[in-house]
């Protein structure tokens, strides 16, 4: 540590030379593309737009963005902004009415490319408890979602992971811990238009494989 | 009354727009739409647009048995839910004639008034966040959470606990409880002073309330509103007080009462209205009998789970309860009880199966948002922003 | 809340002042109802209120009920508070739906897919109809917007009678017993991709 503290302070006076210079380099410049560093950087300043519907809301944004205790400020997140104009990410807490849909839709219209939708809670991931007249069932039928979250609320906690995923979908790496774990590997359910939303057959083999170890 | 700026010497054209507030907006307090004819920053006319999450809960609950019901209607007011709890399975234990036993009487009004210092403080860091006292909002969060730890000891979940059921509540509280609810309990009553020294001297803050959104007590009681708003105005009307349910008689606390009616009468009675709570909730931990938690009719209360083993009755109970549920025999009854919004009524119908005709709850916030108008009229936009935060409406209960 | 022989002298009184309004009298559970005949709700409720020893001068709730199959099908409540004397009252006013054909074929099915008439305007609408306590209880306003949005009774002289917590131009009676559930079915991929 003290060596490279050392190193340092030679590299910034100009001394450093020849192999220890490159070594030098190695270890402090990060060399990678630009969509990585681009997507770093989105995923880790993401602007929430201030959107609650109903109970989702008070678990979040409210203590989830602005509670001490689970706090998205150390996400980068904090910044919420009130206009969709300057707003990355809509947060759909809460059940979507009939009557709300369409103003969601515009909402999220008005949202400037990149954005996301998070889906929290199951009321809009699915229309939850109400499969009745007057809820929308998920908010999928009217809007693309890049993020479900269960719960009725889900414990910020659940947000917090699902945040961590949705930074890793921003940085063009989900995470495929579970079905590595399980082997399997093939069983997503993709929407429509996504890579794999046609029938496969690895798919399909590989979801009566899952099922089998399962025991079911 | 308030008055447009008008140039001096000389007439200025003026005419009244509409401005369309909401749903979506950071000082709506939920999805209200406000339809605001304004005549430079002075209201002139308002009215509300509401049912942007309607939920149907009143039809959902015809298609459930009365048990399931008890999750959707925690639903409705969703800062408050155990009061909706209340309602409904108070609502139900007299319709059915159902005696709840006292230790859980004691831990009903426990948790309710919990949920009142929960209700509360939600309010006062949203209230505190669109006024412009943005540190409101953290401190408010922290006492919040401490609250919902307790609830998540006794209960489980954090929020819509499901907790009341119709006899009782439907666990005990664990070891350590007690504890945890008695450092709380301890610390409640300083932290309001601490929100007080922040808020009660921020001469802004003052100057925003005081003399702000004033109602007529008279107008109020015509317009059906009850609760903090009410009591602000100087009417000492509490159905904790007026009508004797679980056992609220047996404490002894007061109930504010404002004097002018202004948005501060209110915020100055929510929050000795915490204080309050907290000292219902102390004499109630000291008074908690010891005995059963939940009543002892297995025809509508499950039983014990150790004695499915050894009794063929309470196994046939429990398949019964839990496949069909209890029927009720044909009878309407309406139960109120003091939410933190004021008058909290139930109507059920029962038809004698075993799913509910018709469940209906006077919600507090509905029937208060009816005052936002005469509140609000002839004063400044700003004055108006901050009667709706003093109004503390909760748009779950107001759309249901 | 008045007990059973107090009822049955409230009744009385209105007889006197309003033959035929109040149809019956229930008593259960500590609940006193008063069961009128639409016609003559606004003068039974004009009488709770401003008679000097009855004075139930807060409307709680305004709500409605529907009874189907039992006849008549509709019911508005009302639960009227007396707060000096702490005691409560309800009042049921049964209404009976005009939709029901002369045969006795039960309500028509196909209301749902007619477009509503503009309510209060069409003398021929086939929705019930009763009179607005909005001049008496200033608190009824949004309730009975509620009960017009949800069962489709129309309150005569509301000032303002239209949809509150559907869309506008919502078709149906949502809470009425013959109007279904609704809800669609969550589109779930491997439904799709498998069921069609």
């Amino acid at each position: 540590m003290r060596a490279r503290q050392l190193r340092a302070r030679d590299m910034l006076r100009g001394d450093l030379e020849g192999e220890e210079l490159e070594r030098h380099v190695e270890e402090k410049v990060v060399m990678t593309s630009f969509e990585r560093m681009l997507g770093w950087a989105r995923s880790n300043s993401i602007f929430p737009l201030t959107f609650g519907l109903a109970c989702c809301a008070i678990e979040a944004p409210i203590a989830v963005v602005g509670s001490p205790r689970y706090d998205l400020a150390r996400f980068g997140a904090e910044a919420l902004r009130a206009s969709p104009r300057q707003a990355d990410m809509i947060i759909l807490s809460g059940r979507v009415s009939v009557k709300m849909a369409p103003v969601v839709r515009r909402l999220y219209d008005q949202m400037l490319e990149p954005k996301w939708a998070v889906s929290m809670g199951a009321c809009s991931s699915s229309g939850g408890m109400f499969s009745n007249y007057a809820v929308v069932q998920g908010a999928d039928k009217f809007m693309p979602i890049d993020l479900h979250i269960p719960g009725c609320p889900p414990r910020p906690e659940a947000v917090l992971y699902g945040f961590n995923k949705l930074q890793r979908k921003i940085q063009g790496n989900p995470d495929q811990g579970w079905r590595a774990r399980y082997g399997a590997a093939g069983t997503e359910e993709w929407a429509r238009g996504g890579p794999r939303s046609a029938p496969s057959a690895e798919g399909d083999e590989a979801y009566l494989v899952a099922r089998e170890l399962i025991g079911a | 009354m308030a008055e447009p700026q008008r140039p001096p010497g000389g007439e200025a054209e003026t005419e009244v727009m509409t401005v369309n507030i909401g749903p979506h907006h950071p000082a709506t307090h939920g999805v209200l739409r406000l339809v605001v004819d304004l005549e430079g920053e002075v209201v002139r006319d308002l009215r509300p647009v509401i049912g942007y999450v309607h939920t149907g809960i009143e039809k959902s609950c015809e298609d459930k048995s009365y048990w399931k019901v008890i999750p959707f209607v925690e639903r409705m007011d969703y800062v408050s839910y155990f009061f909706q709890m209340e309602a409904f399975c108070g609502a139900l234990e007299r319709l059915v004639g159902l005696e709840i036993p006292e230790r859980a009487k004691y831990l009903r009004v426990i948790f309710l008034e919990l949920n009142r210092i929960h209700s509360h403080l939600v309010w006062l860091g949203t209230t505190g966040l669109d006024l412009g006292a943005v540190s409101m909002l953290w401190y408010c969060f922290r006492e919040r959470d401490r609250i919902l730890d307790l609830f998540e000891m006794a209960a489980g979940q954090r929020m819509h606990t499901r907790y009341f059921q119709v006899g009782g509540v439907i666990e005990d509280i664990p070891l350590g409880f007690e504890e945890k609810l008695r450092s709380f309990v301890a610390d409640m009553p300083v932290r309001v002073g601490q929100y007080l020294d922040l808020l009660d001297r921020n001469e802004v803050f003052l100057r925003r309330t005081k003399g702000t959104g004033v109602v007529p007590r008279e107008r109020l009681l015509e317009l059906g509103v009850t609760g903090p708003l009410l009591r602000a105005a100087g009417e000492p009307w509490d159905l904790r007080k007026t009508f004797d349910y679980l056992a609220y008689p047996r404490f002894d606390f007061k109930v504010p009462v404002g004097t002018v009616g202004d948005n501060y009468d209110r915020f100055r009675v929510r929050l000795a209205e915490m204080v309050e709570s907290t000292r219902i909730v102390e004499q109630a931990l000291d008074g908690l009998p010891e005995g059963p938690f939940i009543a002892d009719d297995r025809k509508y209360v499950l039983p014990p789970r150790s004695e499915l083993s050894t009794s063929m009755e309470s196994l046939i109970h429990h398949f019964k309860l839990v496949t069909e549920g209890y029927r009720v025999e044909p009878g309407e009854i309406y139960y109120a009880i003091e939410s933190p919004r004021g008058e909290l009524g139930c109507f059920v119908l029962a038809d004698g199966s075993a799913k509910p005709a018709r469940v209906h709850f006077r919600d507090p916030s509905f029937v208060n948002l009816q005052a936002f108008r005469d509140m609000s009229v002839g004063t400044y936009v700003a004055d108006m922003i901050c009667s709706l935060g003093m109004l503390d409406p909760i748009l779950g209960g107001v759309d249901r | 809340m008045p007990d059973a022989p107090g009822l049955e002298l409230i009744r009385g009184e209105i007889e006197q002042d309003h033959p035929g309004a109040v149809v019956d009298t229930s008593f259960a559970q500590e609940r006193a109802v008063l069961v009128v005949d639409a016609a003559q709700v606004l003068p039974v409720l004009r009488w709770l209120r401003d008679s000097p020893g009855q004075g139930y001068r807060f409307l709680s709730s305004l709500h409605a009920a529907d009874y189907l199959p039992a006849e008549p099908r509709f019911a508005v409540h009302y639960e009227l508070l007396n707060r000096d004397r702490v005691e409560r009252i309800g009042v049921k006013a049964l209404l009976a739906d005009p939709a029901v054909g002369d045969q006795g074929e039960g309500p028509r099915t196909d209301t749902l897919a007619r477009p509503q008439a503009p309510p209060g305007q069409d003398p021929q609408s086939d929705l019930p109809q009763i009179d607005s306590c909005v001049s008496l209880f200033p608190t009824a306003e949004f309730q009975e917007r509620e009960v017009f949005d949800f069962f489709g009774i129309v309150f005569r002289g509301h000032p303002d009678l239209r949809r509150i917590l559907m869309p506008e131009d919502y078709v149906g009676w949502p809470q009425r017993r013959d109007f279904p559930m609704g809800g669609e079915p969550v589109t779930f991929t491997y439904n799709e991709r498998n069921y069609g």
